[in-house]
Parts: structure tokens; sequence; C-alpha cells
């Protein structure tokens, strides 16, 4: 039958499928070939290109009289009255707020926790690191910020930058403030989401571009409908020294994330906000699963912080009250101007006219800290000054960390191993407002 | 290192990951699908209202906000996680040592909530925390160097290593560590997994190509992320890969414009800590010499744990620590206290004084850690005038052969170098993981079961963490109830069982003797 068929084709259709079956034999049968096809060196020529490669060595060099590399070594405690390079100093340099850390009940909390728990937890939260002490303290942070859940982390600066990558994804939008700490910068890298910079502190701004944002998602409906949307701001700016104008920006938080490192004087960072938002950093925040957790001690002694801070609310008042009289003191220094507001307890001293150059003004800033440590307070390079009060800079690592005023602060996205905004201080900052 | 010539290691490596017979991968995979299809099942009833919700919801204010979390994301944590969740987080309320309290918690809604009953489990047999050198115990005489530091400087720093945060301590305690290691210098940090994430970056940037393993933990690849650097994986403690990876680094350069690459660093860790292998450092270095790389390794379970006294990777082989560029490690595992380190030649150091994130934005180590730190070291080291650092040591490698030799002839499968001290024991399907955990905290043994995502789908297991602070009869308890448990749970896959009686291997004849 197969026969009849061929028969009675026409010829030229039996050509033309002859010709066709023994082009896809021919095909099958050849060999294949990439379409970019490197130039083919010889086992000589990629000998000879391994051997000449040189790499760039693995760290520049540095120079021997860097700041940075003379660091001041703190002899002893580090307390209001502190011992540097071997001089005693008054300080104004170190974040210790409520002057917690040299207090006597905290130090016998730890030590109570040391003779239980020994040091070391050995283990993150999941495998046997969680101790009662861990959820006693979560617990009571809850309570002490009004809201339904904590989560601790073992360290401040991991805590905002586990903490926004675990809800933010790549192509979600977070608009954050353009002074934001070197933490959140760091968060936000890592969560490779769309970052939209508003001026510091300008709600203006900021309603500018969420209507520029809605106008964009009207254009893709589909697209708008999976983008999750976050705003982040710092209760006290660290780079500032302002505090951010809350009541305008949002009537209800959904997660906040404080430093036990500071007020508290403890190690360590949490966030807390309703259940249904922080659980999910329970399995999703990288510093929170894959590191161990907080030593125990560290844990009673931020335990008894918030007691005393819940038994004599009245330190916070006095706080507010020297942060006052200090900003008014420094008023009308010449030369030099307070940057920050009245009752924040971290503040920048600037100068007022810049010399013009970075480094002059380093310069400058550093030979005031020097004078002023013949007179034993201790500024830390210049930086800002009121009762135990932290200090925020922008120079370059180991200078003096002062703003000159003629070129602001580097934009907060830059990379930013050369600036030196202090680590996130949101503790007391949340302290510094609930007080308000 | 006392001879300090490096010489190439003799002895052969012996490292398995023996594959399960195929009706367990079957099971397994059989095991997901059915806890897959309940899930929707259960996601079905929840959503239309016929089982009562018992997870945290959205606020009404904003249901019509785009949804948190991707409803997925969160499908295999609350339908298969959910049912076994009480295998994790298991609070307890005594020092992590060898024996420890576990607090007793039950669930009445199927783990959605837990609430403790208030009694205590006691003396629980300690194999998941990573203690394995025995010296995170509770208070004893030994550690009123700690009491006295935490008595002068307090708790707390307030302060970062630029500003007012660098202590008399910190100095001590970096000395200290660069003479442990036997290099140049050393720098210490608040917290291990930020050491990885904050200085890699400081390290390598853009135009710099990152060759990473397979199985890395989070922090080196979250830090290496960071960076910037290109990153390039190449399979588990596979040299051809690696080797191939770098030819085609150095010769073609970077991907579209051709040009040389700045530098190329490999990053490896020393003990994975998942799969227990040790990394092929002689032939990582023998690499990475021919093609110039620089070599990162991170020591975090290995320091203190491999090596006749204890220096971690670099001794066990017996090579020369000038070979490797970046020694990174944690204070967490054998010395009992928290925080990182890096150290390696004083321009490195020296460059991440200035450059590292770390030293800049966030505060340093609190003192009573640095003095525990300093305490183990010197413990270990023999700088308090005894020989206890060194038994413990030994006792660790003998512990560890002999856990890994009683679980082989069992039967089990066991991952990894046989000298590591991590043991993971395979279990593969999620019903069995559950039962396994809970059957032997009933036995008061805690053990740590690690499935999805830490481990592959199909490979769920539990890793046991021997310590020198074990005896040979903790051991032997554990190794009985495992033996009870491997027959009950028909656990004991493996077809390479070794012979509990090596002495007949030479046997040539079987006649009786007369």
């Amino acid at each position: 039958m197969f026969v009849t068929v061929i028969s009675q084709a026409p010829a030229y259709h039996l050509i033309l499928e002859g010709i066709l079956i023994l082009w896809i034999i021919r095909l099958l049968f050849s060999k294949t070939y990439k379409l970019q096809e490197r130039s083919d060196l010889t086992v000589k020529e990629k000998e000879e290109l391994i051997e000449e490669w040189q790499p760039e060595p693995l760290v520049p060099p540095i120079s021997k009289d860097h700041p940075a590399l003379n660091y001041n070594i703190v002899s002893g405690p580090p307390s209001h009255s502190i011992v540097v390079n071997g001089k005693e100093c008054i300080n104004f340099a170190s974040f210790n707020f409520l002057g917690l850390l040299d207090n006597p009940r905290v130090k016998a909390a730890a030590l109570a926790s040391l003779k239980k728990y020994g040091v070391g937890t050995c283990g993150p939260r999941g495998f046997y690191g969680t101790f009662d002490v861990h959820l006693d303290l979560e617990d009571r942070l809850a309570k002490f910020m009004k809201t339904e859940e904590a989560i601790i982390y073992s360290y401040g600066f991991a805590t905002i930058a586990s903490a926004i990558p675990a809800y933010s994804k790549r192509g979600d939008i977070v608009f954050v403030d353009r002074a934001a700490c070197f933490a959140i910068q760091k968060g936000l890298q890592a969560s490779r989401s769309n970052i939209k910079l508003f001026e510091h502190n300008d709600m203006a701004d900021l309603e500018r571009l969420l209507k520029e944002q809605e106008i964009e998602d009207q254009k893709n409906p589909r697209k708008a409908r999976v983008t999750r949307r976050f705003i982040v701001v710092e209760g006290l700016y660290m780079n500032t020294g302002t505090i951010c104008p809350l009541p305008e920006l949002i009537d209800d938080i959904d997660l906040i994330s404080a430093n036990m490192e500071n007020a508290l004087a403890s190690i360590g960072g949490f966030c807390c906000g309703r259940s249904f938002v922080i659980d999910h950093q329970r399995l999703s925040g990288q510093g929170y699963c894959f590191s161990a957790s907080l030593p125990p001690l560290l844990a009673a002694a931020a335990i008894e912080a918030l007691n005393i801070m819940e038994e004599n609310p009245g330190i916070f008042a006095v706080l507010k009250e020297k942060c006052k009289r200090i900003h008014k003191a420094l008023q009308g220094i010449s030369g030099l101007k307070v940057v920050g507001e009245a009752l924040s307890p971290a503040f920048h001293l600037q100068l007022e006219a810049s010399t013009g150059s970075r480094e002059q003004d380093a310069k400058l800033l550093q030979e005031i800290v020097r004078q002023h440590q013949g007179g034993g307070h201790r500024g830390a390079d210049g930086r800002g000054a009121g009762e135990s009060c932290g200090h925020d800079q922008g120079g370059s690592p180991g200078g003096p960390g002062l703003v000159p005023e003629a070129q602001g602060w580097p934009p907060a996205h830059s990379l930013a191993t050369r600036r030196r905004p202090a680590p996130t201080d949101w503790a007391s900052g949340a302290v510094a407002a609930a007080s308000a | 290192q006392q001879n300090g010539k490096p010489h190439f290691y003799e002895k052969p490596i012996v490292e398995s990951f023996e594959e399960a017979p195929l009706h367990v991968m079957v099971f397994t995979y059989m095991g997901y699908g059915i806890g897959t299809l309940f899930g929707y099942l259960r996601d079905f009833l929840r959503n239309s209202g016929i089982e009562k919700c018992n997870a945290a919801v959205e606020r009404e204010e904003q249901k019509d906000f785009v949804p948190l979390y991707q409803n997925f994301e969160n499908f295999y944590t609350r339908n298969i996680y959910m049912r076994i969740r009480d295998n994790w987080n298991r609070p307890i309320c005594s020092a992590p040592g060898p024996l420890f309290d576990v607090m007793e918690r039950v669930s009445d809604d199927y783990n959605w909530t837990f609430r403790f009953t208030g009694r205590i489990i006691k003396d629980v047999i300690n194999m998941g925390s990573y203690n394995f050198l025995g010296l995170a115990v509770r208070y004893d005489e030994s550690m009123r160097t700690v009491k006295d530091v935490l008595e002068e400087y307090g708790v707390g720093v307030a302060s970062t290593r630029h500003e007012m945060g660098t202590l008399n301590k910190h100095k001590e305690l970096e000395d200290l560590v660069a003479q442990f290691l036997n290099v140049e210098a050393a720098m210490v940090f608040g917290m291990g997994f930020a050491t990885n994430s904050m200085n890699i970056p400081a390290l390598v940037g853009k135009g710099c190509l990152i060759l990473s393993d397979e199985l890395n933990h989070a922090s080196l690849v979250l830090g290496a992320r960071l960076s910037g650097a290109t990153i390039r994986i190449f399979k588990h403690n596979n040299m051809q890969s690696l080797e191939k990876l770098l030819r085609d680094a150095v010769i073609y350069g970077q991907p579209r414009t051709r040009r040389a690459w700045k530098k190329i660093l490999i990053m490896v860790e020393g003990v994975y800590s998942m799969e227990g292998s040790i990394v092929n450092l002689p032939q990582i270095v023998a690499l990475k010499k021919k093609y110039k790389a620089y070599l990162y390794i991170d020591e975090a379970h290995s320091i203190g744990s491999v090596g006749p006294t204890g220096r971690g990777v670099v001794e066990f082989f017996g090579m020369d620590p000038q070979d490797v560029d970046v020694f990174m490690g944690t204070f967490t595992k054998s010395f009992g206290a928290s925080g990182g380190y890096i150290a390696g030649r004083k321009d490195l150091v020296d460059y991440l004084r200035v450059h590292s994130h770390s030293a800049v934005y966030a505060t340093s180590m609190s003192p009573p850690i640095a003095e525990q730190i300093i305490r183990s070291m010197k413990f270990i080291m023999g700088l308090d005038g005894t020989t206890q650092g060194l038994k413990r040591v030994r006792q660790l490698a003998k512990n560890t052969r002999y856990f890994r030799q009683r679980l082989n002839e069992m039967g089990f499968i066991i991952y990894g170098n046989e000298e590591s001290p991590v043991v993971p024991l395979l279990l593969y399907m999620p019903g069995k993981v559950a039962a396994f955990a809970r059957h032997l905290l009933n036995r008061k043994i805690g053990v740590v079961v690690v499935g999805f995502p830490a481990t592959p789908l199909a490979e769920a297991r539990a890793r046991f963490c021997v310590s020198a602070a074990h005896t040979r009869e903790m051991l032997d308890t554990v190794l009985e109830a495992l033996d009870e448990m491997g027959d009950l749970l028909h656990l004991k896959y493996s077809r390479n069982k070794k012979s509990a009686r090596p002495e007949l291997y030479d046997e040539t004849s079987f006649e009786l003797d007369d």
C-alpha cells in the first residue's frame, strides 16, 4: 500500500521529500557548535595567562599614623569618669544616657545570672539556646513598650539589619529618611528593595514621594497589588540629633526596633510590635536564626535596667532637664554651633563656617578636642556634648566626627565606611520621646 | 607548627556521604506530598471559616494593604513546620553543659501555642549544644576573674571601637588570640554573625570575585552579597569544581568586559555544621598558591575542637598558618562565650581596624565576656599552668571517634569526616524527625533535629555535637537509646555496615580449632 502511494505521488514531491530527509540526517549527525565560540586558547597560552595575572594586594597599605590605628584605650569602667590613655576625664562620649553602666543593681543581677548559667549559650535560639531569661526579657520588653510581643537579638547592629530584609524583598518599595543610620542602610542593602529617600524630617517631601508612587501604581495596577510599601524612620537620628515628627507621620506603628546597648547599658537589641508582625522574624530574621543567642548575664542586666527605669520614672525628667541646660549653655560659642534638639541627649557641635576642605575642618576639630582633653573633658573627637551623651559624626573614621557645615552629611545611601554615624539609638530616642 | 615546616598531609581523609536506598527517598517525598495535600485542605477549611484559625492575623484596618507575607511563603511554616515545631526552641533553665534542665512545655492546640507546666526535666543529656570542650558550665571558682571583671567594669560598653569602646581587656584579648593562632595580629568583634557580614565588604568590593562553597553559612553569604563582588559557587569540598572556576576566572576575566579581576577570594569553612565535613585544606592551599587567590576560612566550629592542641584545621592538617590569608572564627562554640575574631597578617588587621563597619558603627564586646574568652584560651593553651586544656582536647577527639565508630557499626547513615565532632545522622522522613526528637526527650536525651530549609528537602537529619565533657557512660546511654530508636523507627539504612568484630577480618580458616 505504501508503494502505491509513492508511485502515485508527483515526481517533484518525491524529490523534495527525499532532499528533506537527507538534510535531516545530515543535521542529526553533524557536530554542534556554540554560537559565541570562545577563541580557542592553546594550553600554553592559558598557562601563560595564569602565570602573568597579578591580583591586587588583599588590603591596601594604611599609613602608620592613621588615627584609627591608635585607639583611645580605656582602662577601667566606661562610666561618668573615665580613664582614657592614662588620663582621667569626664565622659561625654559614651552612650550611657541613664548612667546605668556602673549601677550596682545591674551588676548584681548580671552576677547572679553568671553564677547560675555561666557565660555563653552555645547555640542559636532554635537549638537549646533559648533560656528562661530570654523569654522573661521578651515579656518585660513587650510590656514596657506596650506591644504584644518582642524579639531580642544578640547584637544591636544586627537587629534592624536583620529585621528589614525579613519583610522587604526584591521589588518592594521602602521610603526612608535621608539621614538614616548605617545599620538601616545595611538592612536596606541586604533586602534588595527599591529605596526612595526623602529629605530629612521633611513630611512634605515624603508626601510628594507617596503621591508619585500612587500615580505609578495606577499605571500598573497588577504590579501594585504585589508590591509592599514600607516607611522607615528613626526616633532620634544619630546623624543629626533630631527627632522625627511621629504624629504627623502615622497613627500606629507596626514595628519598633531598638537597641539595648545605650540607655539599657547592656548588649543586644530588640524589635517589638504585634504578634502577627514579630512572629515572622523568628523564622526569617537572619541575625536571630543563624546566630547564637544573647548571653544570659547580659539579658539579666537588661531586665534589671528595665526594673530601675520602671521604678524611678523621674530620671527621664532629670535627663531632659540636663539636656536643655547644656544645650542653652553651649549656644553663643563663637565659631561653633549646636545641632540637634534641645531635649536630645545626643547632638553635634558643628563648625559654623567651614574652612573649605574636609581635612582642614577635621584638623581644627581635633585640635579643639585635644585642648578640651587637657582640661579633663573627654568629648571623643569633638563630638556632641551633653550629660553623658553620645556623639555623632560624619567625618572620616578616626577624624573628628563633626560634619563641616559646607558639605552637609554624606548622602544616606553612600557606602559608608568613611562616615561615622553612630550606632542606632532608638531606645533612648523612644525614652526621650515618651517622656516628652 | 613546632618545626614550622609545612608538610603534605599524608593520612587518608575519610569522609562519607552515603546515599539512602531508593525506597527511603520515595517515602520521604510521599510524606511531604501527603503533608502538602493536607495543608491545602486545612488552608481551604480555615479560609472558608469551617475551621477556627489559630494564627495571628492582619489588623482590620490593614486588610486591604498588600499582604505582608506571601501566602505560599508561609505555607510550609503553617502546615508542615507547625505540626512538629515543639522540637525546636525548647527553653532550658540551666547552663548548657553536658547535662542540662529543660523546661517542660505542652500544647493544647496542636503546637499553635505553648504553655509551661512549671515542671523542669532535670539532667537531660545534652547532645545539641555546641559545647565542644565543655567550657560552658555554671560558675565555679576557676571563673573568678570573670566575676572580678564584671564587678569592676560592669556589663555594657555603650560605645564603638573607634570611640570610647576599646578597653584594655580587648587589647589583651586580641594579643592572646594572635598568640593562640600563631599569627601576627587579631581583632575581636561583638558578634560572630556580624563579624562575617561586616568585614567581608571591607575586604572585597565590585570588580572582585568570591568563590564560595555550596554549603557556606548564612553569615558568609550575607557578607558576600553586601560586598557587591561577583559570587560564584563551587560544589561542596570539590577541588575539581574549584579549580575549573579558578582557571576560568583567571583566563577569561570579568564576564563582559574581559578585564582582569582585581582579587579572587576563596571562602570556605573549617568544619561544616550541617554535614560534619572538614575542608580539604591542603589541596585548597595548593590551588590558591597556583592561581594567586586569597583564602578566607571560617573556623566557627573547628577552632578549639579539631587539631592536636585545638588550634583548628590548619593544625589538623599540619600546615603553616602563613598560607591562609584571613582566619575568622567565633568564640561561641568551644570557648563558651560569644563574639568573633578575624586574624592574620598585621597589615590586614590594621586595615580592618580602620575600615571595618563593625569597628566604626557597632558596639564592642562586653568586658566579662572578653574575660571569659581570655580565661578559656589560657586554659586550652596551658598558660594557666595545668594540662587540663590539652586533656580536654584529646578527650574530645577520643569521644568523637568512639561515637562515630559505634554509630557506624549500628548501621546508621552518618555524614562527614570521621574526625569531626559534629555528627549528622540522617532521618529523611519528616514524621521520623518528630518521633525521634520526642522519644529521645522522653528518655531524657536532648537532640537537635534539622529539616528544610536548613538542609535539602529530602535530607532531614539529627545533628549530634560531641563534647569533651561527655563521659563514657553518657555516651553509652545515648548510644543504647539510639540503637533502640533505630530499631523502632527503622532508621538503620546503611548498606556499608562495618562489623563490630574486626578480629575476624584476618581469619584464614573457619575450622574449629581442636
